[in-house]
């Protein structure tokens, strides 16, 4: 059965359009590093590694965690390597957790990367595979009708895009991990940059990022002996649907709705907007928060658009959304999920220095991946209860 | 700790080269239906889904997307996938079974060689840096291995011919497998070598194939399955990714899985060998009993579809208990170079 797990340490690199600084293994040992420091905890003591990574082509290493073992502090322990699309940093979460919750391990290292600048992201992402839609252009062109939908099935006004780019921006700039960090970004600014994909701004799409991101997860007894405040796994979540069928719903899919629902009844959450005090969600062009803010069950659906406009998901705000400035200011695919996670342990363990939510006790972490139908999300807490 | 059990197990055919896609779809679709036919258990049963495959095999990025058609569309499913063999995909599931999480669950694993190179493409499994811009690909890499136990005196050619004979022979009771016949040690000698001391015998076929096992949780299994394969080990290691840098001719990491899953007492071992001196090199490793009766299947060497062969070798292990042919068995499986990562399930009837 299901035992108590525990975020004990996180790390992240700075995120960067290029590392040329450092090998992939030196950008994942940057965030292990940290992470180990801030846990507490020697390489030694680490029994088992998960490694998350979106596809392999993205760097042209075929399964890189066989060569970053040595790295990683992995040989003669258990490795597993997680791939589920642009959710898998989340997942990567998930399965150390689990790891733990089975009761098979005492302290699991996850560590999820991309070095996006050793290829083309969006080029190796549009390909035309045999009897599925191509993406065309990288993932805006896939996204952005699905944002026309939205706006149009819930009258939401035209600025909402521009309003959460600049409140991720300008959060980016309190955080010193972040890629684009733009304090004096605004509303007008974002509204005078190019169109990418209509709707989508150049500043309302994240960037491509070189960075990894590290997470100690721990067993009550390793959760009780830290010396530093942890942060407890009240549940995690996954979730899948296949990208095209009839009845699918881009706008709010059901796997995402689902995987939610699941998540608030396993932690006994009945309103998410007056129990969750801070959330890392996967935004990865502008109004995607506003869609995740209703399928995750913050809104009704065709509100969600409300609480960004009246400045609810700023720092302050009922619902502060990715304080971190979140994937809209640094995106090393692999990694943008586990950073979420990692950003939701953070708040909670009062460790999110400028961008700390004051007060932060419950955190939701979140990401998805592929034609918005891999999920995987978890709650954090400073109490294991 | 929760008491978990293989209760199906169905493989596509071992074959050089199919017509399906790259996404697996096509093979896919068949074992679930045999799987769950055996079981009695419907798609909805399934509480946790999850796969192994690889971008890299499939020549695209998220290759293994399109493969969740083949579970349906309504409801969305818990699933999750490793960029591994779907012996490691099985790992995880049962650890999902473990936490509770769900008490049924089904693990696959598929891969498509004939789309790609494969000797080349596994090239690029190595450090990118220093390794993989010389193309070391992996039949070179397991000839190297091979001439290091020559050399030593751990094995020979003859021995190595021996371990094809039987693996053909075995196979001919296995009708998915891909080679299977009567072939005698002095004919396969008498080949020319592929990568010296390496003969065709000595290598695994090239194959396309995907497999399918279904595990469950205790009264789950009962009422699934008359004699279930309840596991009692379930571990997996990994060595250096650096090839200079650990002994060739053992493996650590399969020594110490095997040793911690308990691989020393089994009846029968089916092991994921992709090449002749492999399977001596890992009956070694594994201290498996002189008694044991080494891949009844034929194993990798009759049939190696890429990302689903490990699998499918704790399947036909599970397979030897479910049938009563046996009591206790081990499924192996490796990933990386030259034996770099290796698992080991052991399981029992009870």
């Amino acid at each position: 059965m299901k035992r108590r797990a525990a975020v004990l340490g996180t790390g992240q690199t700075h995120h960067r359009s290029k590392r040329p600084d450092v090998s992939i293994a030196g950008l994942c040992r940057e965030a292990v590093d940290r992470a180990l420091a801030d846990a507490a905890v020697e390489l030694g003591e680490i029994d088992a590694v998960v490694v998350g990574k979106a596809p392999d082509l993205f760097e042209g290493v075929m399964m890189p965690e066989l060569y970053l073992a040595d790295a990683l502090g992995a040989v003669g322990k258990p490795l597993l390597r997680v791939h589920t699309a642009g959710s898998v940093g989340g997942a990567t979460g998930v399965v150390a957790a689990s790891l733990v919750e089975a009761g098979l391990h005492r302290r699991v290292l996850a560590v999820a990367f991309e070095k996006q600048s050793e290829s083309n992201a969006m080029w190796a992402l549009s390909i035309m595979p045999p009897f599925a839609m191509p993406l065309l252009a990288g993932a805006g062109g896939y996204f952005a009708p699905h944002i026309r939908s939205y706006i149009r099935r819930s009258g939401a006004p035209r600025h909402i895009g521009a309003m959460v780019a600049v409140k991720d921006r300008r959060n980016g700039a309190r955080n010193p991990y972040a890629h684009l960090r733009q304090p004096d970004i605004t509303l007008e600014s974002v509204q005078a940059s190019p169109m990418l994909w209509d709707p989508v701004r150049y500043d309302e799409t994240c960037p491509s990022s070189d960075g990894a991101c590290a997470v100690v997860i721990g067993d009550q007894a390793a959760a009780e002996a830290s010396p530093h405040p942890v942060a407890w796994i009240r549940a995690t979540s996954m979730r899948t649907e296949p990208t095209m069928f009839a009845g699918k719903d881009n706008v709010n899919p059901r796997a995402g709705a689902d995987a939610a629902a699941a998540l608030w009844r396993a932690t006994g959450i009945t309103s998410p907007i007056d129990q969750i005090d801070v959330a890392e969600i996967y935004v990865p062009f502008s109004w995607f928060e506003p869609m995740w803010l209703e399928n995750l069950g913050f809104a009704e659906p065709g509100k969600g658009w409300q609480l960004t406009e009246s400045g609810e998901t700023e720092i302050g705000g009922v619902i502060p959304i990715n304080p971190s400035g979140g994937v809209l200011c640094s995106n090393p695919i692999g990694a943008s999920g586990l950073l979420r996670f990692a950003e939701s342990a953070m708040q909670v363990m009062a460790k999110a220095g400028e961008h700390q939510v004051a007060g932060a006790r419950t955190a939701l972490g979140h990401a998805y991946g592929g034609g918005s139908q891999y999920f995987s999300m978890w709650v954090v807490a400073d109490t294991p209860d | 700790m929760t008491d978990v059990a293989v209760i199906g197990f169905a493989e596509a055919p071992n074959v050089r080269r199919t017509d399906g896609t790259t996404s697996g779809v096509e093979m896919l679709v068949p074992i679930f239906r045999q799987v769950l036919d055996q079981t009695g258990l419907t798609k909805e049963d399934i509480g946790f889904w999850c796969s192994g495959s690889s971008d890299y095999l499939a020549g695209r990025a998220f290759s293994f997307v399109s493969a969740v058609d083949a579970i349906g569309a309504f409801p969305p499913v818990m699933e999750s996938h490793v960029e591994m063999d779907g012996a490691f995909a099985l790992y995880e599931a049962w650890v999902k079974v473990l936490t509770g999480a769900a008490g049924i669950a089904l693990a696959y694993g598929f891969g498509k060689s004939s789309a790609g190179d494969l000797r080349r493409v596994l090239a690029l499994q190595l450090d990118p840096y220093v390794a993989a811009p010389l193309w070391p690909d992996s039949v070179s890499i397991a000839a190297l291995q091979a001439r290091l136990g020559i050399e030593k005196g751990i094995w020979t050619e003859r021995g190595m011919a021996e371990v094809a004979v039987r693996s053909r022979a075995a196979a001919m009771s296995n009708p998915e497998a891909q080679l299977a016949g009567t072939v005698t040690a002095d004919e396969l000698l008498g080949q020319p070598y592929v990568a010296d001391p390496l003969r065709a015998h000595d290598c695994a076929p090239i194959t396309d194939g995907a497999a399918a096992v279904v595990i469950a949780a205790g009264d789950r299994a009962r009422e699934a399955c008359e004699r279930p394969a309840w596991i009692t080990g379930f571990e997996h290691r990994i060595d250096s990714g650096a090839l200079g840098a650990r002994d060739l001719t053992t493996a650590q990491s399969a020594a110490a899985a095997g040793a911690a899953a308990g691989a020393a007492c089994v009846e029968v071992a089916e092991l994921h060998a992709p090449f002749t001196h492999q399977e001596l090199l890992l009956r070694k490793a594994l201290a498996l009993p002189d008694s044991a009766l080494v891949s009844p299947s034929g194993g990798a060497l009759a049939g190696n579809p890429m990302f689903a062969a490990g699998l499918a070798r704790i399947g036909h292990a599970a397979r030897q208990i479910s049938s009563g042919q046996a009591d206790t068995a081990l499924g192996h499986a490796t990933s990386g170079p030259a034996l770099q990562q290796n698992l080991v399930c052991v399981m029992e009837a009870r």
